[in-house]
Protein backbone atom coordinates (compact mmCIF):
# COMPACT_ATOMS: atom_id res chain seq x y z
CA UNK A 1 0.00 0.00 0.00
CA UNK A 2 2.87 2.36 0.75
CA UNK A 3 4.22 2.10 -2.76
CA UNK A 4 0.95 3.53 -4.10
CA UNK A 5 1.51 6.71 -2.09
CA UNK A 6 5.02 7.19 -3.46
CA UNK A 7 3.99 6.51 -7.06
CA UNK A 8 1.08 8.97 -6.82
CA UNK A 9 3.35 11.57 -5.20
CA UNK A 10 5.96 11.25 -7.97
CA UNK A 11 3.27 11.53 -10.66
CA UNK A 12 1.85 14.62 -8.94
CA UNK A 13 5.25 16.34 -8.84
CA UNK A 14 6.12 15.37 -12.43
CA UNK A 15 2.75 16.52 -13.80
CA UNK A 16 2.91 19.81 -11.91
CA UNK A 17 6.42 20.55 -13.22
CA UNK A 18 5.27 19.81 -16.77
CA UNK A 19 2.26 22.07 -16.25
CA UNK A 20 4.39 25.01 -15.09
CA UNK A 21 7.01 24.61 -17.83
CA UNK A 22 4.62 23.95 -20.71
CA UNK A 23 3.86 26.51 -23.39
CA UNK A 24 0.54 25.26 -24.74
CA UNK A 25 -2.33 26.19 -22.40
CA UNK A 26 -4.45 23.12 -23.16
CA UNK A 27 -1.54 20.68 -22.66
CA UNK A 28 -0.69 22.38 -19.36
CA UNK A 29 -4.31 22.09 -18.30
CA UNK A 30 -4.29 18.34 -19.00
CA UNK A 31 -1.14 17.95 -16.91
CA UNK A 32 -2.80 19.93 -14.11
CA UNK A 33 -5.77 17.54 -14.23
CA UNK A 34 -3.36 14.57 -13.96
CA UNK A 35 -1.74 16.24 -10.95
CA UNK A 36 -5.13 16.78 -9.26
CA UNK A 37 -6.15 13.17 -9.92
CA UNK A 38 -2.95 11.83 -8.37
CA UNK A 39 -3.46 14.06 -5.31
CA UNK A 40 -6.96 12.59 -5.14
CA UNK A 41 -5.42 9.08 -5.03
CA UNK A 42 -3.30 10.26 -2.10
CA UNK A 43 -6.42 11.53 -0.31
CA UNK A 44 -8.02 8.13 -0.79
CA UNK A 45 -4.95 6.38 0.63
CA UNK A 46 -4.96 8.71 3.65
CA UNK A 47 -8.46 7.61 4.63
CA UNK A 48 -10.44 10.55 3.24
CA UNK A 49 -12.65 9.01 0.51
CA UNK A 50 -15.18 11.85 0.59
CA UNK A 51 -12.48 14.44 -0.05
CA UNK A 52 -11.01 12.28 -2.82
CA UNK A 53 -14.41 12.27 -4.54
CA UNK A 54 -14.77 16.05 -4.07
CA UNK A 55 -11.31 16.59 -5.56
CA UNK A 56 -12.25 14.66 -8.69
CA UNK A 57 -15.76 16.11 -9.05
CA UNK A 58 -15.15 19.77 -8.19
CA UNK A 59 -11.46 20.42 -8.87
CA UNK A 60 -10.72 18.13 -11.81
CA UNK A 61 -14.31 18.37 -13.05
CA UNK A 62 -15.94 21.73 -12.54
CA UNK A 63 -13.02 24.14 -12.09
CA UNK A 64 -10.94 22.68 -14.91
CA UNK A 65 -13.96 22.79 -17.24
CA UNK A 66 -14.16 26.53 -16.49
CA UNK A 67 -10.54 26.87 -17.58
CA UNK A 68 -11.24 24.90 -20.77
CA UNK A 69 -14.21 27.15 -21.60
CA UNK A 70 -12.17 30.32 -21.10
CA UNK A 71 -9.28 29.01 -23.22
CA UNK A 72 -11.79 28.11 -25.94
CA UNK A 73 -13.50 31.52 -25.74
CA UNK A 74 -10.24 33.45 -25.96
CA UNK A 75 -8.80 31.35 -28.83
CA UNK A 76 -5.43 33.07 -28.66
CA UNK A 77 -3.76 31.00 -31.39
CA UNK A 78 -0.01 30.52 -31.67
CA UNK A 79 1.14 34.10 -31.04
CA UNK A 80 1.05 33.61 -27.30
CA UNK A 81 3.00 30.36 -27.54
CA UNK A 82 5.87 32.07 -29.34
CA UNK A 83 5.99 34.83 -26.74
CA UNK A 84 6.02 32.27 -23.94
CA UNK A 85 8.97 30.54 -25.62
CA UNK A 86 10.88 33.81 -25.45
CA UNK A 87 9.95 34.24 -21.78
CA UNK A 88 10.97 30.70 -20.81
CA UNK A 89 14.68 31.34 -21.34
CA UNK A 90 17.07 30.52 -18.49
CA UNK A 91 17.62 34.19 -17.69
CA UNK A 92 13.97 34.68 -16.74
CA UNK A 93 13.79 31.41 -14.85
CA UNK A 94 16.89 31.72 -12.75
CA UNK A 95 15.90 34.39 -10.22
CA UNK A 96 12.44 33.15 -9.18
CA UNK A 97 13.57 29.54 -9.58
CA UNK A 98 16.46 29.89 -7.12
CA UNK A 99 14.39 31.80 -4.54
CA UNK A 100 11.56 29.25 -4.70
CA UNK A 101 14.07 26.39 -4.43
CA UNK A 102 15.63 27.99 -1.31
CA UNK A 103 12.20 28.37 0.32
CA UNK A 104 11.35 24.78 -0.60
CA UNK A 105 14.66 23.56 0.87
CA UNK A 106 14.01 25.40 4.14
CA UNK A 107 10.53 23.85 4.43
CA UNK A 108 11.91 20.37 3.67
CA UNK A 109 14.66 20.83 6.29
CA UNK A 110 12.15 21.91 8.96
CA UNK A 111 9.85 19.00 8.13
CA UNK A 112 12.59 16.37 8.18
CA UNK A 113 14.18 17.51 11.45
CA UNK A 114 11.78 16.06 14.13
CA UNK A 115 10.99 12.40 14.73
CA UNK A 116 8.64 10.67 12.34
CA UNK A 117 4.96 10.59 13.24
CA UNK A 118 2.97 7.86 11.46
CA UNK A 119 -0.14 8.73 9.50
CA UNK A 120 -3.05 6.59 10.60
CA UNK A 121 -5.04 4.87 7.92
CA UNK A 122 -8.32 5.15 9.79
CA UNK A 123 -11.04 5.92 7.31
CA UNK A 124 -13.09 8.93 8.37
CA UNK A 125 -16.63 8.53 6.98
CA UNK A 126 -18.40 11.44 5.25
CA UNK A 127 -21.02 11.43 8.03
CA UNK A 128 -18.38 12.49 10.58
CA UNK A 129 -17.21 15.29 8.27
CA UNK A 130 -20.75 16.50 7.75
CA UNK A 131 -21.59 16.39 11.46
CA UNK A 132 -18.53 18.46 12.28
CA UNK A 133 -19.19 20.83 9.36
CA UNK A 134 -22.67 21.72 10.52
CA UNK A 135 -22.03 21.85 14.26
CA UNK A 136 -18.64 23.31 15.14
CA UNK A 137 -17.92 25.14 11.85
CA UNK A 138 -21.45 26.35 11.02
CA UNK A 139 -20.37 29.99 11.09
CA UNK A 140 -17.61 29.35 8.54
CA UNK A 141 -20.12 27.52 6.32
CA UNK A 142 -22.25 30.66 6.25
CA UNK A 143 -19.21 32.81 5.53
CA UNK A 144 -18.32 30.47 2.64
CA UNK A 145 -21.86 30.95 1.33
CA UNK A 146 -21.35 34.73 1.41
CA UNK A 147 -18.05 34.29 -0.43
CA UNK A 148 -19.63 32.14 -3.13
CA UNK A 149 -22.49 34.62 -3.59
CA UNK A 150 -19.95 37.44 -3.92
CA UNK A 151 -18.02 35.33 -6.42
CA UNK A 152 -21.13 34.72 -8.55
CA UNK A 153 -22.09 38.41 -8.57
CA UNK A 154 -18.52 39.51 -9.24
CA UNK A 155 -18.05 37.05 -12.12
CA UNK A 156 -21.37 38.08 -13.67
CA UNK A 157 -20.53 41.77 -13.40
CA UNK A 158 -17.00 41.42 -14.73
CA UNK A 159 -17.98 39.05 -17.53
CA UNK A 160 -20.56 41.40 -19.05
CA UNK A 161 -19.77 42.82 -22.45
CA UNK A 162 -20.13 46.57 -22.80
CA UNK A 163 -23.57 47.29 -24.21
CA UNK A 164 -23.62 48.51 -27.78
CA UNK A 165 -26.09 51.35 -28.32
CA UNK A 166 -27.11 51.87 -31.92
CA UNK A 167 -29.07 55.05 -31.39
CA UNK A 168 -27.26 58.31 -32.17
CA UNK A 169 -28.57 60.12 -29.08
CA UNK A 170 -27.46 57.33 -26.71
CA UNK A 171 -24.00 57.25 -28.31
CA UNK A 172 -23.57 60.98 -27.74
CA UNK A 173 -24.74 60.61 -24.18
CA UNK A 174 -22.21 57.83 -23.54
CA UNK A 175 -19.41 59.87 -25.04
CA UNK A 176 -20.32 62.79 -22.78
CA UNK A 177 -20.15 60.76 -19.55
CA UNK B 1 3.77 -0.20 7.52
CA UNK B 2 2.37 3.30 7.68
CA UNK B 3 3.74 6.30 5.85
CA UNK B 4 5.35 8.96 8.06
CA UNK B 5 3.41 12.21 8.21
CA UNK B 6 6.50 14.08 7.06
CA UNK B 7 6.33 12.57 3.59
CA UNK B 8 2.82 13.90 3.03
CA UNK B 9 3.88 17.34 4.23
CA UNK B 10 6.98 17.14 2.01
CA UNK B 11 4.80 16.50 -1.01
CA UNK B 12 2.58 19.46 -0.07
CA UNK B 13 5.64 21.71 0.33
CA UNK B 14 7.13 20.64 -3.01
CA UNK B 15 3.84 21.16 -4.86
CA UNK B 16 3.41 24.57 -3.19
CA UNK B 17 6.90 25.68 -4.24
CA UNK B 18 6.37 24.53 -7.84
CA UNK B 19 3.19 26.58 -7.91
CA UNK B 20 4.99 29.56 -6.37
CA UNK B 21 7.72 29.39 -9.02
CA UNK B 22 5.02 29.21 -11.68
CA UNK B 23 3.31 32.37 -10.41
CA UNK B 24 6.64 34.19 -10.26
CA UNK B 25 7.98 33.12 -13.65
CA UNK B 26 5.02 32.87 -16.02
CA UNK B 27 3.55 36.05 -17.49
CA UNK B 28 0.52 34.46 -19.14
CA UNK B 29 -2.40 35.11 -16.77
CA UNK B 30 -4.02 31.71 -17.44
CA UNK B 31 -0.81 29.95 -16.37
CA UNK B 32 -0.56 32.18 -13.31
CA UNK B 33 -4.13 31.27 -12.30
CA UNK B 34 -3.41 27.56 -12.80
CA UNK B 35 -0.30 27.87 -10.61
CA UNK B 36 -2.42 29.52 -7.90
CA UNK B 37 -4.72 26.50 -8.12
CA UNK B 38 -1.72 24.21 -7.56
CA UNK B 39 -0.75 26.23 -4.46
CA UNK B 40 -4.28 26.08 -3.02
CA UNK B 41 -4.42 22.35 -3.68
CA UNK B 42 -1.09 21.87 -1.88
CA UNK B 43 -2.43 23.78 1.14
CA UNK B 44 -5.47 21.51 1.16
CA UNK B 45 -3.21 18.46 0.98
CA UNK B 46 -1.35 19.69 4.06
CA UNK B 47 -4.67 19.98 5.94
CA UNK B 48 -5.69 16.44 4.93
CA UNK B 49 -2.30 15.08 6.03
CA UNK B 50 -2.65 16.81 9.39
CA UNK B 51 -6.16 15.42 9.79
CA UNK B 52 -4.98 11.91 8.88
CA UNK B 53 -2.12 12.05 11.39
CA UNK B 54 -4.53 12.93 14.22
CA UNK B 55 -7.39 10.86 12.73
CA UNK B 56 -9.86 13.72 13.11
CA UNK B 57 -12.30 15.14 10.58
CA UNK B 58 -11.24 18.79 11.04
CA UNK B 59 -8.70 18.63 8.22
CA UNK B 60 -11.34 17.47 5.78
CA UNK B 61 -13.70 20.27 6.84
CA UNK B 62 -10.93 22.79 6.17
CA UNK B 63 -10.35 21.25 2.74
CA UNK B 64 -14.02 21.81 1.88
CA UNK B 65 -13.64 25.50 2.78
CA UNK B 66 -10.48 25.76 0.66
CA UNK B 67 -12.42 24.16 -2.20
CA UNK B 68 -15.24 26.72 -1.92
CA UNK B 69 -12.71 29.55 -1.78
CA UNK B 70 -10.85 28.21 -4.84
CA UNK B 71 -14.09 27.97 -6.81
CA UNK B 72 -15.04 31.59 -6.03
CA UNK B 73 -11.50 32.78 -6.80
CA UNK B 74 -11.37 30.97 -10.14
CA UNK B 75 -14.73 32.32 -11.31
CA UNK B 76 -13.74 35.94 -10.55
CA UNK B 77 -10.22 35.41 -11.92
CA UNK B 78 -11.43 34.00 -15.22
CA UNK B 79 -13.92 36.87 -15.61
CA UNK B 80 -11.00 39.26 -15.06
CA UNK B 81 -8.96 37.39 -17.70
CA UNK B 82 -11.79 37.82 -20.22
CA UNK B 83 -11.94 41.55 -19.42
CA UNK B 84 -8.14 41.82 -19.80
CA UNK B 85 -8.25 40.09 -23.17
CA UNK B 86 -11.07 42.29 -24.44
CA UNK B 87 -9.18 45.42 -23.39
CA UNK B 88 -5.59 44.61 -24.41
CA UNK B 89 -6.04 41.74 -26.94
CA UNK B 90 -3.33 39.78 -25.14
CA UNK B 91 -2.97 37.51 -22.10
CA UNK B 92 0.38 38.97 -21.05
CA UNK B 93 0.21 40.23 -17.47
CA UNK B 94 2.90 42.85 -18.21
CA UNK B 95 0.55 44.62 -20.64
CA UNK B 96 -1.71 45.56 -17.71
CA UNK B 97 1.06 47.08 -15.61
CA UNK B 98 -0.32 50.61 -16.02
CA UNK B 99 -3.19 51.30 -13.62
CA UNK B 100 -4.86 53.95 -15.72
CA UNK B 101 -8.23 52.30 -16.05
Amino acid sequence: MNILFYIAALIAIFATVRMVTGTNAVHSLLYLIVSLLSVSVIFFLLGAPFIAALEVIIYAGAIMVLFVFVIMMLNTGSGGVRKEHELLKASTWIGPGITSAILCGEMLYVLLAPAFHPMNRIEIPPAAVGALLFSKYILIVELAAFLLAAGIIGAYHLGQKPKLSHHRYLKNEEAAT
Amino acid sequence: MTIPMQYGLLLAAILFCIGLAGVLVRRDVIFMLMSVEVMLNAAGLAFIVGGAARSSADGQVMFIFILAMAAAEVSVGLALIIQLYQKFKTLDADSASQLNG
